[in-house]
């Protein structure tokens, strides 16, 4: 990095250390390596402290990004991890995968100027930092005294962790229940290791553990117990964080195929079966030497880089619409380009095409064009007639986003859903037409982000505890 | 962790195990299955529920060694415990006063068709079984299908025990002789429900198979179970298990089954290997 004259105002950000492009297409590490604490000091030296302090309220948390970025800069290291903690209790995945650049760096005042204060690094940093020193350098969590409910939390997702940890923080009794065998939900599923490694996620588990919820794996609600039963048998609320789990299909010809795959199960194989450790891990995975990835966010991606590390010669991303439509965060698109990730844009799949032995060999596509903005505001893919073309592949993935699991609304007396599955909540306060019901995250937007699932649960965490406190 | 609490050997190849599981037991309805991961580096795998005690708290699994899984399962005993059990998972089986119900089990099939017969027996149906397997070391549970049934026929591929051949002739058989069957649930190997579903075809006997599909985790997350029937692809964790065995399509059924035979065996041999250094 070159060195800069010491200016009144530093406009160019700390760029991230990562691991080489061709290295890490071929391992599982995580790609991003972290600051050096010179290089965080350098970044939270370049925050102006603003009085109007726009980053807290791009923050769907409203994490205090100022105080902490201070304390960094003051070296007093547990303050930081206390001003980020007070808001946040999964800083270290917040500083991996939330999309910054559309939040609170989107409005951080350098931004007029030049870069925005790179704050998710800065996040991640105080985060990384707690872990790798001993937590008795940070204050102890303290709690209030217990107010004697019990609330129930379906799903350990980033929805379901924050709204119990804000619940646990008020002095509730709170039980987990997550269908897994592990707990963290999409944050282990879904997004692979080289993004978010596991021993992250398992830490702030762990801390909200810490905080006193009770975490019981392996227990499908629903089936095991309905919403209803919680409700008879004890607990005082629930929330609902059940996400958005069920994988949507083309619906186009060949689709059953073997070695055609939902973006869920190829993640899960991976991720949350460790199938990229076959065989030392028993669950299997096909490794394709063509791939193609339908789709274009950040779970395209995902699986993308994921193919490319388990060994396949080319990997294709497949998306119908051109590159700046595309819903996958900016840094992801880059990282995938760098990987060797090709990427063929205004392509849409007609059928998959396979052998005798149901096996898949090729995908027959449309080119597209780009017609009227539709209801999304994004221009609308047409197909060219006439344009069909073969490409040869393997293995295909579907990534084309998901909707709730039917598994509660199905089983719960009047809970009121769309028709798109999700279930219907007030935006504000995550409450639900079902008396003494929460909900929020996936389950209520669709598939969407960490950080807004995390938004509303800890929205909701408020709301329950104004209903439990006023009893 | 989920404890053992007794273990049998039914036949040398198949195991059935008694599982704590106070939650799922209670909860457990005809048909339905659980996932089980056997260790920590273990797959998923589904497993028809063989039968379950609400007051004991325990639900009972019998499986056939086939693969890593089943032969790691096999290895535990009485007293040993395993991390998972998901259930109860799938559909319920539709229980109720058809008249007379033909229930076949073929190969470890015996064992989820049983608590079905049980059930539709209690519902007050006329039950007639039949029950096949390759050979007689193969053959378990007879007696319990017995008691449950008015009528109990047995068949052996190699004519071992009882009647020589498979268990669709006596099903064709008893559809002949039997205007009264108004419906046939058969569980056993893909090929064995096809060629049901094939042999009660000309009947216009409703016939229910339950499908033994690959599966992740089990709750409609993944799609990996996906069949198609009727021309509709659905997923037999969360539509099924059981299904129109005349609307399945077999074929891709069979298909997907054999999506991984080349990981698995691999995977099975490297695992034999292991258990022979360790002997």
């Amino acid at each position: 990095m070159e060195e800069k004259p010491k200016a009144k105002l530093d406009l160019n950000r700390m760029p991230m250390p990562r691991q080489d492009p061709k290295v890490r297409a071929k391992n599982f590490n995580e790609v991003a390596l972290g600051y050096t604490e010179e290089m965080a000091l350098r970044e939270a030296n370049r925050c102006i402290q603003c009085p109007k302090r726009p980053c807290v309220n791009g923050c769907p948390v409203y994490v205090d990004i100022p105080d902490f970025i201070k304390a960094i800069r003051d070296n007093n290291m547990p303050e930081a991890v206390k001003a980020l903690k007070s808001k946040n209790s999964l800083p270290g995945i917040c500083g991996r995968v939330c999309p910054q650049e559309t939040q609170c760096e989107d409005v951080c005042s350098l931004g007029k100027k030049g870069a925005p204060i790179a704050i998710g690094r800065l996040e991640r940093y105080v985060a990384d930092w707690e872990r790798n020193h001993a937590s008795n350098l940070t204050a102890p969590v303290e709690l209030p005294p217990s107010t004697g409910k019990k609330v129930a939390v379906i799903g350990s997702g980033p929805a379901g962790l924050t709204c119990a940890a804000d619940l646990a923080k008020m002095g509730h009794q709170v039980t987990i229940f997550e269908a897994l065998h592990v707990a963290g939900g999409v944050l282990m599923y879904g997004i692979p290791e080289f993004r978010l490694p596991k021993a992250i996620v398992q830490g702030e588990v762990d801390y909200v553990k810490a905080l006193g919820v009770e975490i019981r794996l392996d227990s499908v609600m629903g089936k095991l117990a309905t919403v209803d039963e919680l409700l008879e048998n004890g607990y005082h609320a629930v929330f609902l964080g059940t996400g958005a789990g069920l994988p949507m299909f083309l619906d186009i010809p060949g689709e059953n195929f073997n070695g055609v795959y939902s973006a869920n199960e190829f993640l899960t194989r991976v991720n949350l079966m460790k199938a990229y450790l076959f065989p030392e891990y028993d669950t299997p995975i096909k490794i394709g030497k063509r791939v193609a990835v339908i789709g274009g966010g950040n779970v395209a991606m995902d699986a993308a880089r994921c193919a490319l590390r388990l060994g396949a010669d080319e990997v294709h991303i497949i998306y119908r619409r051109s590159k700046v439509e595309m819903p996958a965060r900016h840094e992801e698109v880059e990282n995938a380009e760098e990987e060797g990730i090709i990427f063929k844009f205004l392509t849409n799949p007609k059928q998959f095409i396979g052998n005798d032995q149901g096996w898949i060999t090729a995908m027959e596509c449309y080119e597209m064009e780009l017609g009227e903005p539709d209801a999304s505001g994004r221009r609308r893919p047409l197909v060219k007639e006439g344009s069909e073309f073969i490409i040869d592949v393997d293995v295909a993935v579907v990534a084309l986003g998901t909707t709730p699991n039917p598994l509660i609304p199905s089983t719960t007396r009047g809970l009121e859903t769309r028709r798109n599955g999700t279930v219907v909540a007030d935006e504000e306060t995550g409450k639900t037409v079902k008396d003494r019901v929460w909900a929020g995250g996936d389950v209520v937007t669709g598939a969407a982000t960490v950080i807004s699932a995390m938004g509303a649960g800890k929205r909701a965490a408020a709301s329950i505890d104004a209903y439990l406190k006023g009893k | 962790m989920y404890k053992i609490i007794a273990k049998e050997k039914l036949c040398p190849v198949v195991d059935l195990m008694e599982i704590e599981a106070p939650a799922i037991a209670k909860k457990a309805k005809t048909g339905q299955f659980v996932v089980v991961r056997v260790d920590e580096v273990g797959e998923r795998i589904p497993l028809t529920l063989a039968d379950w005690n609400a007051k004991k708290g325990t639900v009972t699994l019998v499986a056939m060694q086939v693969g890593t899984t089943t032969y790691k399962l096999s290895c535990l005993n009485a007293g040993d415990s395993m991390p998972d059990l998901i259930g109860p998972l799938g559909l319920p089986s539709e229980i109720e006063n058809f008249g007379t119900v033909v229930c076949v089990g073929g190969g470890v099939g015996v064992a989820p068709v049983y608590p079905i017969a049980r059930a539709l027996r209690q519902a007050g149906n006329r039950i007639i079984t039949v029950m096949g397997a390759r050979s007689k070391d193969l053959l378990f549970w007879e007696d319990r299908l017995r008691s449950v049934s008015h009528e109990l026929i047995v068949t052996t591929d190699d004519g071992s025990y009882a009647r020589k051949g498979v268990v669709t002739e006596p099903l064709k058989e008893v559809l002949e002789r039997d205007k009264q069957v108004s419906r046939v649930i058969a569980i056993g190997p893909a090929i064995m429900m096809k060629f049901c579903s094939l042999t009660t075809k000309p009947f216009g006997v409703r016939t229910i198979v339950s499908l033994n599909s690959i599966m992740v985790d089990g709750t409609g997350m993944c799609g990996c179970c996906r069949v198609s029937v009727g021309g509709a692809t659905k997923f037999v964790c969360v539509n099924g298990p059981e299904f129109d065995g005349h609307q399945v399509d077999w074929d891709l059924l069979f298909a997907r089954q054999r999506i991984y035979c080349d990981e698995e065996r691999h995977s099975l041999e490297l695992w034999k290997t292991r258990q022979c250094q360790h002997a």
